[in-house]
């Protein structure tokens, strides 16, 4: 039978000879032993020092009653201890991040579910109730049981199973302790993330972030409102943070130290290696509302007469480089001029020998970094792009724009 | 064979040295900047406190005692900032609304409680919204049962179709309309010398009538809702602990030019009304036809047109920020960036505060008078619950850190709080027994 934490608070319980013991109220988890399992029973009685029943001296339980199998003797004090899971301080109340269904939601009751062992009962926490079911058991909270799930009948359930449940631990000694972690984040869509991340506190997301490995961090920074990923980077320890913005591309990065006092992004720049940090830095140069706000300095470049084959050659040799978002090349002449960009598709379909200037894109488009952000949409939109290349006052190409740079612009203007 | 790995360096060395461009906007353009990025919220709370409600009251204030209550706006907007102060610091801390807030430290059955006055009174208030859009356009010539609807449509429509953004441009500068009042005020041609001298020199009447008006101006003047609303309004803004001063100063700004407003309404009806002895006006509307003789056309249509201006704003605000607090604090899917079937509730709760606000004007014999002192007599009792769940709330360290109330701030807080308790429960109760008053109050 499926029990629930408001149906079981205040139960008496009673020790193996019937005596009265106390009233449940708090159940604990220890989840460094079992994740699921309620682990100690807190019995109140009163002006005494509450007792502690561990889980197996529990012999029975339904909705008002609790049985042990020992004498109230064998039972220890309560000592408040933080590596115990509490269902109705931790849990009751409390938002919590719903795996499977990509959401924050708040805890209205917990679902149990009994478990007989030799001699005694485990109860284990099955699901979470964050529907309205669960609301109207807590309003109610008190009546007998039969009433309220014979009020609740009908409700649409909303529940989300024990294994899909994500807690939230801003304090990560506690979070140590309880064996949070949140590497089941780490599957999530960095975007998801950001979007629930959105929805919980300053100190949560703090947690969240310092827990993540540094490359979803940097992703989900990347991807959250730009006046959160600032506070979450400024309140980090400052080499967490380098490591974290050398992990995200450079505008990103720029992005989020620019609204950083000028002392807090020069620490951060100096813990970051020289060749990410310059990138940054220069960056920083520009309004945001410019091309040269809006380009990306990391970008893929060739000459213009080395051939297809060499070109995939060189790529081949560069592990450190992504190109996985890469669809459009750009070309140099001698000189380090611009002289036009080849599409990816293009080359794929290319010759061995090919040079790459035969396989440039028409018409030659380019902006200066001064151009503001109406003049690069007009390009992309007339068109139809998906890079547009930034040259300086002597048409060496600066930096790339690609066209979800633009889509984020419009969608922030 | 092209060497592009000299290209590369080249291009490189050529990037570094092409950097001398246009520099980041510093120095005081950049503070402005951040100041700019977070007012909104205060701003906009602390003006819609001047609702149709508000404005009925400072005007029968003006009406009855002429200059003689305005040094009361100075320790009004000491309360307003203060108790406004708590709610943008908790925002701005924890990350968090107000509801959310209750409802994690004080669990399920608290929040509910809130929640489901909170609905009451919040309805009571938007019924009261819509009966000044009624008011005011009646003095224009048009009939309720044309623009009630109207208003009701554009303020649905408006919150569900605009974004964020655009609503709060609408709502700044429907603050902006308040500035309507000054004209007012101005046409009115006030003696300002006796006016500025009655805002630094109280004068204390013990009359039972005259302390009435004194606690009406103080209950209109705080609502309990509003601190919801400020709260959220500062947490949907994304500002963070380091815009603190922003946002502080936010606050502040609002409750000044708040008071500012309820001044030139106060002056306006005082170098009118109360000069030419028609003293006994019960509401704002009745004040603007008073004035059509004495000011003027322009003095009565402009003080119309802020009756007009506040109702639509305030009945734009209110069922938005009610029907949210309610969602966040019982765990409903809420904002208006939700797709409607992912927040039915949200929705729904929005609708229907629009739809019966609106619709018991249209009722032919609606007790609106009976409406408007229990919209006030709901606001006088919430507020004291509200105040004290803020007061504990900001005091826990545990949430707020090094933001906790410093003693001094606690004692001024509590001392607000339990004066602004006392003074709405002295207004509860005589709203519920008229006769214990004398004079009549407006809602």
């Amino acid at each position: 039978m499926n029990l629930y934490a408001t149906e079981l608070v205040g139960s008496a319980a009673f020790d193996a000879q019937g005596n009265f013991v106390g009233r449940v109220r708090e159940f604990f988890v220890e989840p460094a032993e079992a994740p699921n399992r309620v682990s100690h029973y807190l019995l109140s009685r009163g002006k005494y020092q509450p007792l502690i029943a561990r889980h197996d001296q529990v012999a029975s339980v339904e909705p008002g009653k609790v049985t042990l199998n020992v004498g109230e003797r064998a039972l220890r004090e309560y000592v408040p201890n933080e590596s115990l899971l509490a269902v109705q301080k931790d849990l009751l109340d409390q938002q919590i991040i719903d795996i499977s269904g990509r959401k924050v939601v708040r805890v209205n009751d917990v679902e149990m579910a009994e478990q007989r062992a030799n001699g005694n009962v485990e109860l284990r926490i099955t699901q979470v109730d964050v529907g309205l079911p669960g609301a109207v058991r807590r309003l109610l909270q008190g009546l007998p049981s039969k009433v309220i799930r014979k009020l609740e009948k009908g409700l649409p359930q909303k529940a989300i199973r024990w294994e899909f449940v994500n807690l939230i631990e801003p304090d990560p000694l506690r979070r140590l302790k309880l064996r949070i972690t949140h590497e089941k984040l780490e599957d999530l869509h960095p975007a998801d993330l950001a979007e629930m991340m959105e929805q919980l506190s300053t100190a949560e997301r703090q947690g969240i972030i310092a827990s993540l490995d540094e490359e979803t961090a940097a992703a989900v920074l990347g991807e959250l409102d730009r006046r959160l990923s600032t506070q979450i980077v400024e309140k980090l320890d400052p080499e967490k943070a380098a490591d974290i913005l050398e992990e995200m591309a450079p505008d990103a990065a720029a992005d989020v130290l620019a609204d950083l006092p000028k002392e807090t992004s020069e620490e951060l720049l100096d813990e970051m290696p020289g060749q990410e940090a310059n990138e940054v830095r220069e960056l920083l140069e520009y309004d945001p509302k410019t091309a040269g706000g809006m380009m990306n300095p990391e970008f893929v470049f060739v000459g213009e007469d080395s051939t297809r084959y060499e070109v995939l050659a060189w790529m081949k040799r560069q592990d450190e480089m992504k190109f996985e978002q890469l669809d459009t090349i750009v070309l140099v002449d001698p000189e380090a001029r611009f002289s036009g960009t080849v599409p990816v598709v293009r080359m794929m379909l290319a010759g061995d020998d090919q040079p790459m200037k035969e396989l440039k894109a028409e018409p030659l488009l380019s902006v200066g970094p001064m151009a503001d952000d109406k003049e690069v949409f007009e390009l992309f939109d007339k068109y139809n792009l998906r890079t547009l290349t930034v040259i300086d006052e002597e048409s060496r190409p600066m930096g790339t724009i690609t066209v979800d740079d633009v889509v984020s612009q419009l969608v922030n203007r | 064979m092209v060497n592009w790995e000299a290209i590369a360096e080249r291009v490189e060395a050529l990037r570094e040295r092409g950097s001398g461009m246009r520099r980041r906007v510093r120095g005081w353009q950049h503070r402005v900047a951040l100041l700019l990025a977070v007012v909104g919220p205060g701003l906009i709370t602390s003006n819609v406190d001047n609702d149709a409600g508000g404005i009925s009251v400072y005007t029968q204030a003006g009406a009855q005692y002429g200059y003689a209550l305005l040094w009361s706006l100075i320790p009004m907007t000491i309360a307003l900032y203060v108790t406004e102060e708590m709610c943008a610091r908790m925002g701005v801390v924890t990350g968090k609304g107000l509801s959310d807030l209750i409802r994690e430290e004080f669990g399920f059955r608290s929040t509910f409680f809130v929640m489901v006055c909170g609905f009451f009174v919040d309805l009571a208030n938007v019924v009261a919204e819509f009966a000044g859009v009624a008011a005011a356009m009646e003095i224009f010539g048009v009939s309720r049962y044309i623009a009630v609807p109207i208003a009701a449509i554009v303020v649905w429509v408006l919150v569900l179709k605009g974004t964020y953004r655009q609503v709060e441009v609408i709502f700044l500068i429907a603050c902006g309309f308040y500035a309507t009042y000054i004209f007012a005020a101005i046409l009115a041609k006030p003696e300002w010398l006796i006016a500025a001298k009655h805002i630094a020199i109280p004068t204390f009447h013990f009359q039972a009538s005259y302390l009435l008006m004194l606690t009406a101006l103080v209950g209109t003047t705080i609502a309990p809702w509003q601190f919801f609303y400020l709260q959220a309004g500062f947490v949907e803004k994304k500002v963070g602990p380091r815009q603190y001063r922003q946002a502080r100063a936010d606050v502040l700004l609002g409750s000044i030019t708040c008071m500012a407003i309820v001044f030139f309404i106060i002056v306006c009806t005082a170098a009118t009304l109360y000069a030419s002895g028609q003293r006994n006006i019960t509401d704002a509307a009745e004040a603007a036809k008073a004035l059509f003789p004495l000011a003027g056309r322009w003095a009565g249509v402009t003080f119309a047109f802020g009756l007009l201006n506040a109702s639509l704003f305030a009945a734009t605000i209110l069922p938005l920020s009610t029907a949210h607090v309610i969602c966040e604090g019982l765990g409903f899917e809420a904002g208006v960036d939700r797709k409607f079937k992912d927040a039915k509730i949200f929705y729904s709760l929005y609708t229907l505060l629009i739809v019966v606000g609106a619709g018991i004007i249209l009722l032919p014999k609606a007790p609106l008078w009976r409406i408007l002192i229990f919209s006030q007599v709901g606001n006088g009792l919430w507020l004291p619950v509200v105040v004290i769940f803020i007061l504990l709330l900001v005091n826990r360290r545990d949430l707020m850190g090094e933001h906790v109330n410093t003693g001094a701030f606690n004692a001024v807080a509590w001392v607000t709080a339990i004066a602004m308790i006392v003074l709405t429960l002295v207004l509860v109760y005589t709203a519920i027994f008229p006769s214990a008053a004398g004079a009549p109050l407006g809602g």
